[in-house]
This record gives C-alpha cells, sequence and structure tokens, in this order.
C-alpha cells in the first residue's frame, strides 16, 4: 500500500530509468567522438585558412573572364555527358525492379532470398562511384562505354535500396485481396503493388537521374568519356578560362535538368 | 459444403487461435459469426480460404481436403471462394472498373491480366456486377476518391466477378456508419438468395446478426460455443457467447424500415 502511494505522490518519469541511461550514454559517446575528430582535425588544419584567403585572389584572377569562344567545341562533350546518364539511369531502372522486389521484406517473405538481395545490394553500394569508373575504363579502355557501366552499378545501387523501402511501406491490404482472389505472385505484384509505388518509383529514377548527371561529370575526369574529360584536359593544360566555361556550362545544365525533374516530380505525387 | 473436423490452429507465437473446430456449413447458407475480437472470428473465415493454414485437424471444401494445398490447387480454391473484408482492400490508386476486374486474376493467364486483355464477356461481367450494387456510374473513378460504403460495394462487386461458390466476410460493415452498414448487409444477403452463393459473415453486432443470419456460430477464445438457426437465438444466448451482459455497443442500431 505505501509503495504504491509513493509512486502515485511522486511525478512518473516519461521513460523507464533504463532506457535513460542508454540515451545519455549514447548521447556522451556521440559527443566524444566528435570531439576527438574536432580536434584531430584542427591539428591538421592550422594555418590552411590563412593561406586560402591570400590564393582565393590568384585563383579567380587565372578563371576569369571565361572564355565563351569554346562554346561550341565542348558542346557535344556535355551532350555526351547527358545520354551517359539517361542511359545509364534507364538501365538502372530497369534492372532495379526485380532487385528492389526481391530485397523488400513484405514481398519476398522467403528469408534466405531476402538476405541474399539484399547484402549483395549493400556490397554495390559500398564502392564508390570513382573507382567503379577507374575499374571499367581499366577493362575497357578511356570512352563512354566504362562511364555508361561505372554509372548503371552506382545508381543501381541507390535506387534499389530507396524503391525496396518504398516497397516495404506500402499498404498490405489489397496485396492480400488480390492474393485472396486467386491471383499468383506476378498478378498480385503488378495489380496491388505496382499502382502503389509507380509515382514514387519515377520520382526516385528522376531524382538518380539528376545524381548521375553530376557523378558522370566527375566519372570524365578518370577517362570515363563526356564532358568531365574534356574539364580534365583543360585543366591540367593550366587553360584555365576555358575550364571555366566548362564550370558554367555543367552549373546551367545541372541547374535546368533539376528544375525539369523538380516540376515532373510535383506534378506525379 | 464446407466442413470443419477437429480443426485447431496455433500460431507460431503460441497463441491458439482455434481449438477443435466441428462445424458444418451447407450449401446456400447465410451464416454469421458472432463473438468478441480476438474470439477467433478471423481466424475461421481466413482458414476457409488460407490465408491461414489450420495446423490440427481437416478442413473440406466440396469434400476435399484443403490444408494441404499448395500453388495451383490453392489459387483454384480461391477463386472458389471469394472474400470482402474490413477496410475493402481496394487498390486505391487504380479505377474502380480494373479494381473489379482484379476478380478474374484467378480465372486469367498471367500475361492476359499484365496487358489487360480481358474477354468482352469479363467486361460485362464486371459492369453488370457494378450495376447490381449500384455503382456502376463510379466506373472510371479512382477507388480512393470513393466514401467507405461505396468502396465496400465495389469490392462486393469484384468479389462477384470471380464467380464464387462461397462468399467469405471479415466484418464488411465495422468501418462504416449504421444506414451504410445495413445497405451493405442487404445487398450480401440478396446476392446470397438469388444466387445460392454461401455466406459466412463475421459480426459483432447482435442486431445486425439477428436480422440477416439463417443460422448463427457463436466463439468465443477460439472454441465454438453456440451453433444453432436464429429462431433458436435469444439474448441470453448472446450473453453466454460473450461472456458477459450485453451493452449499447454490441448494437450497430439504425435498421431499415
Amino acid at each position: 500500500m505505501t509503495t504504491k502511494n509513493s509512486l502515485t505522490q511522486k511525478s512518473m518519469p516519461l521513460y523507464p530509468a533504463k532506457t535513460k541511461i542508454q540515451v545519455t550514454i549514447i548521447f556522451f559517446i556521440v559527443l566524444g567522438i566528435y570531439t576527438f575528430s574536432m580536434i584531430k582535425t584542427q591539428e591538421d588544419m592550422v594555418g590552411g585558412f590563412g593561406g586560402a584567403l591570400g590564393n582565393m585572389y590568384t585563383v579567380i584572377e587565372k578563371f576569369f573572364p571565361p572564355n565563351f569562344a569554346i562554346l561550341s567545341a565542348i558542346w557535344d562533350s556535355m551532350m555526351q555527358t547527358i545520354q551517359m546518364a539517361i542511359i545509364a539511369t534507364t538501365i538502372a531502372a530497369i534492372l532495379t525492379v526485380p532487385l528492389a522486389v526481391l530485397s523488400a521484406q513484405n514481398i519476398t517473405t522467403f528469408k534466405p532470398l531476402y538476405y541474399v538481395t539484399r547484402t549483395f545490394l549493400n556490397l554495390l553500394r559500398t564502392i564508390p562511384d570513382l573507382v567503379l569508373a577507374v575499374i571499367f575504363v581499366g577493362l575497357f579502355g578511356v570512352g563512354v562505354f566504362p562511364g555508361i557501366l561505372a554509372l548503371t552499378v552506382f545508381s543501381l545501387g541507390i535506387l534499389a535500396k530507396l524503391i525496396s523501402e518504398t516497397i516495404e511501406s506500402v499498404d498490405m491490404n489489397p496485396l492480400e485481396a488480390m492474393r485472396a482472389s486467386g491471383g499468383n505472385v506476378f498478378q498480385v505484384i503488378w495489380y496491388s503493388l505496382v499502382p502503389q509505388v509507380a509515382p514514387q518509383f519515377t520520382s526516385l529514377v528522376l531524382y538518380v537521374f539528376e545524381i548521375n548527371i553530376r557523378a558522370s561529370v566527375v566519372l570524365g575526369m578518370v577517362g570515363a568519356g563526356g564532358i568531365g574529360l574534356v574539364l580534365n584536359q583543360q585543366l591540367k593544360f593550366y587553360n584555365y578560362p576555358n575550364a571555366m566555361t566548362i564550370i558554367i556550362v555543367i552549373f546551367a545544365t545541372v541547374l535546368i535538368i533539376e528544375f525539369i525533374s523538380n516540376k515532373l516530380r510535383e506534378a506525379l505525387l | 459444403m464446407i466442413e470443419f473436423k477437429n480443426v485447431g490452429l496455433v500460431y507460431p507465437n503460441g497463441t491458439e487461435g482455434l481449438k477443435n473446430i466441428n462445424v458444418t456449413i451447407n450449401e446456400g447458407e447465410f451464416v454469421v459469426i458472432v463473438g468478441l475480437s480476438g474470439a477467433g472470428k478471423s481466424t475461421f473465415i481466413r482458414s476457409i480460404n488460407r490465408l491461414v493454414t489450420p495446423t490440427s485437424g481437416s478442413l473440406l471444401v466440396d469434400n476435399e481436403d484443403i490444408l494441404k494445398y499448395k500453388g495451383k490447387n490453392l489459387r483454384k480454391l480461391r477463386t472458389k471462394v471469394g472474400m470482402i473484408f474490413q477496410n475493402y482492400n481496394l487498390v486505391k490508386r487504380t479505377n474502380v472498373f480494373k479494381n473489379v476486374l482484379a476478380g478474374r486474376l484467378g480465372h486469367t493467364g498471367t500475361l492476359r491480366s499484365i496487358f489487360n486483355l480481358y474477354s468482352k464477356e469479363d467486361k460485362a461481367l464486371a459492369y453488370n456486377n457494378l450495376n447490381r450494387v449500384n455503382i456502376a456510374e463510379k466506373l472510371y473513378n479512382r477507388a480512393d476518391e470513393l466514401s467507405g460504403g461505396q468502396q465496400q460495394r465495389v469490392s462486393i462487386a469484384r468479389v462477384l466477378t470471380q464467380k464464387p461458390k462461397y462468399i467469405l466476410a471479415d466484418e464488411p460493415v465495422a468501418s462504416l456508419d449504421p444506414p451504410t452498414s445495413h445497405q451493405v448487409m442487404t445487398y450480401l444477403k440478396k446476392i446470397n438468395k438469388e444466387d445460392n452463393i454461401t455466406t459466412i459473415v463475421n459480426l459483432h453486432f447482435i442486431d445486425m446478426a439477428m436480422e440477416y443470419a439463417d443460422r448463427i456460430i457463436g466463439m468465443r477464445a477460439g472454441e465454438v460455443v453456440f451453433d444453432g438457426p436464429v429462431s433458436e437465438v435469444t439474448e441470453k444466448t448472446f450473453e453466454e457467447i460473450y461472456g458477459r451482459s450485453i451493452r449499447e455497443d454490441d448494437l450497430r442500431g439504425g435498421a431499415q424500415e
């Protein structure tokens, strides 16, 4: 009786004591990691900032004014970059469908298959796009093809992960209804899963397309074709006005594509 | 005919869903299963189309034990046994017509259904069934544009399009208001009489069970505690099934004149 009274008189904690202690410990561990890395990096960075400000002026002076005379010459490379991104995104979007379904826990109830696909996708995502490009350029030589392969593998990892998570969040009730009316696995997926994920699927594909445009620029620098290749050459020849023009063109293209795909996504969701 | 013979079901977590059920449901009957939530009504009904699988005994549908069914046999059983759900379970972003045609999935090949190549007869059947539940004018509306009662009527049309021999309805009116509830039950009863489709409905509203059932099966804690024609049922019977006195919220009310 007395214990019951004391419990109601004391203000009841919102969380049990154990949870509180756990969360506090985790908080201090994270804080510790931050402090540690801050101290470590500061040691290396001291002196870095002062010089940077002085260098800024010389760098800017070299890059300006941009040489717009080369616009027509770089147009083809820019188009090549966009095409690489389009092809890679398309292939990845197709390949992602079976992978995303197989790595969604609510659809693939056969556990071993789910774990195998999930592990495969995790492995794909751990390889940085630059490493992929270096590998494929080594295999197939300098050009657009290795770039497309690198982008495809890179975006497949992201896309399959995002879409499998979308699949895992769908309403399972219609799927049950389709199963109850005698539909087989493919019919259940096509009739009740596809309509539910189609808008998000399209939106995510557009998002990955944007990422691919930016990534293909970087990949060009290791020899995987497109505008990045040209940019790299100009930088190596210290031809900064030309490089500046290329950078401006890339910037404009990325902005335009982002604008278009944002508008499309808004219309879809 | 559906026969439960010593059917038991233990869920993987150890909960006993059904305990030694022995029930026979005859052709053309309109059976209402009553009981509190958690009494095993849903488990009972979902055993018949194997959305759940009993772990002991045998369950005969048209003299065949369905508990061993897999793959093709199972899908064939499910085309014969249609189901209506509490949450309608329509595909919300898809239009009404396609939702109803989904009832033909079990009868249609995979490729044909993926490319929407339904026969003229199938389409006519779907349209007629929408007409039967008075919702044909919403043919091309998206399912999420309809009210709850309208969605449930579409799901009745879907189940009819399946041309089932049995209809299972799992709490079909629990998410609806009283007048709409009566409308949905009236359609179910009408279909049962006109098409001679054996219908099994889960309900927890006493007045509705009394109004529409031919026969009432009462369940408590996974067991059948009452089974008899509606004429033998009194308020006392329900008190026995529920294991407590009858309350206001056990009644739906709003009976149609």
